[in-house]
């Protein structure tokens, strides 16, 4: 069961309009080491975790991934919001504004559609965790480069926040990880 | 886009903040239960969160779907802005 909440986890601001920067960060919506993948990938891992802090950490970062799918879709919204068909066209969005118009698809910055095989899962737990540090790292990574991509002093501030996310995420895969291998191990030698 | 009364903002901000809290520190519980400190800090968290929550809420409506805020007439969930259309002021700290 979900619960929503009408608000954003962290607050969205933007500068300004910038199209071409809305379908860079289109990528962390629809793209391999976006949210949306993030999310399912991480609530379909849950169930078979062998360990009530592993099923845990799944559901409560799965969850904290969708509140970023928002704010994702709440950037993009306001980067492209009362822009034009022409603007659109000129940064490169005019394929996507000529089937979605303003409303969001799920794929990356270079338009390749989501794809469920993002959403990696082995039944595995040790292989799934190491799967799920990963994607972290990845995700961090992406969001460094969005920042890059960027000279929007607000916008700067909403990605920072996203990035420094990935970096707790990683760090609770890897406690999490350490402490299935200790079960596992136990039940092992006994 | 919607421009909000300032204490409107000031409000949610203060939710922003204590729900932030209360999540962090929801994961790192998660992985060390054992720890009393931030069960502590959880808890004080959880506290602050419902009371800001309840000051909002009786200003401006419900935040929580499904039974877990109440409305008045006429049905408030559905008053706008949603939390997409929130125009927040600048950050004054940078
Ligand atoms: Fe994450």
């Amino acid at each position: 069961m979900w619960v929503y909440e009408k608000k954003l986890q962290y607050p969205v601001r933007v500068c300004k309009p910038d199209v071409q920067m809305a379908r860079y960060l289109l990528t962390q919506y629809g793209g391999p080491n976006g949210e949306l993948a993030a999310a399912v990938r991480y609530l379909n891992q849950r169930y078979t975790m062998p360990t009530g802090r592993a099923k845990g950490v799944l559901t409560d970062i799965g969850t904290e991934e969708l509140a970023h799918l928002e704010i994702i879709a709440t950037m993009v919204y306001k980067l492209i919001d009362g822009v034009s068909a022409e603007e659109m066209r000129k940064a490169g969005l005019g394929d996507h504004y000529a089937t979605f118009d303003g409303d969001l698809f799920p794929k990356d910055a270079a338009g390749v559609p989501f794809t469920t095989a993002y959403i990696a899962a082995v039944g595995d737990p040790v292989a799934n965790l190491h799967e799920n540090m990963a994607a972290e790292e990845k995700a961090r990574a992406t969001y460094e480069n969005l920042i890059r991509l960027t000279d929007d002093p607000c916008l700067k501030d909403g990605l920072r926040f996203l990035r420094e996310r990935e970096v707790v995420h990683f760090q609770r895969f890897g406690e999490t990880l350490m402490h299935v291998k200790d079960h596992l191990n136990s039940k092992k030698h006994f | 886009m919607r421009d909000m009364d300032a204490e409107r903002l000031r409000m949610l901000h203060e939710i922003q903040e204590a729900e932030f809290t209360a999540l962090e520190l929801q994961l790192f519980l998660d992985t060390h239960p054992d720890h009393m400190g931030a069960l502590h800090e959880f808890n004080q968290a959880a506290e602050r969160l419902a009371h800001a929550r309840r000051r909002y809420e009786e200003r401006y409506g419900p935040l929580l779907s499904y039974g877990f805020s109440m409305s008045r007439h006429p049905w408030q969930w559905v008053d706008e802005p949603w939390p997409w259309e929130i125009e927040y002021p600048p950050r004054k700290d940078r």
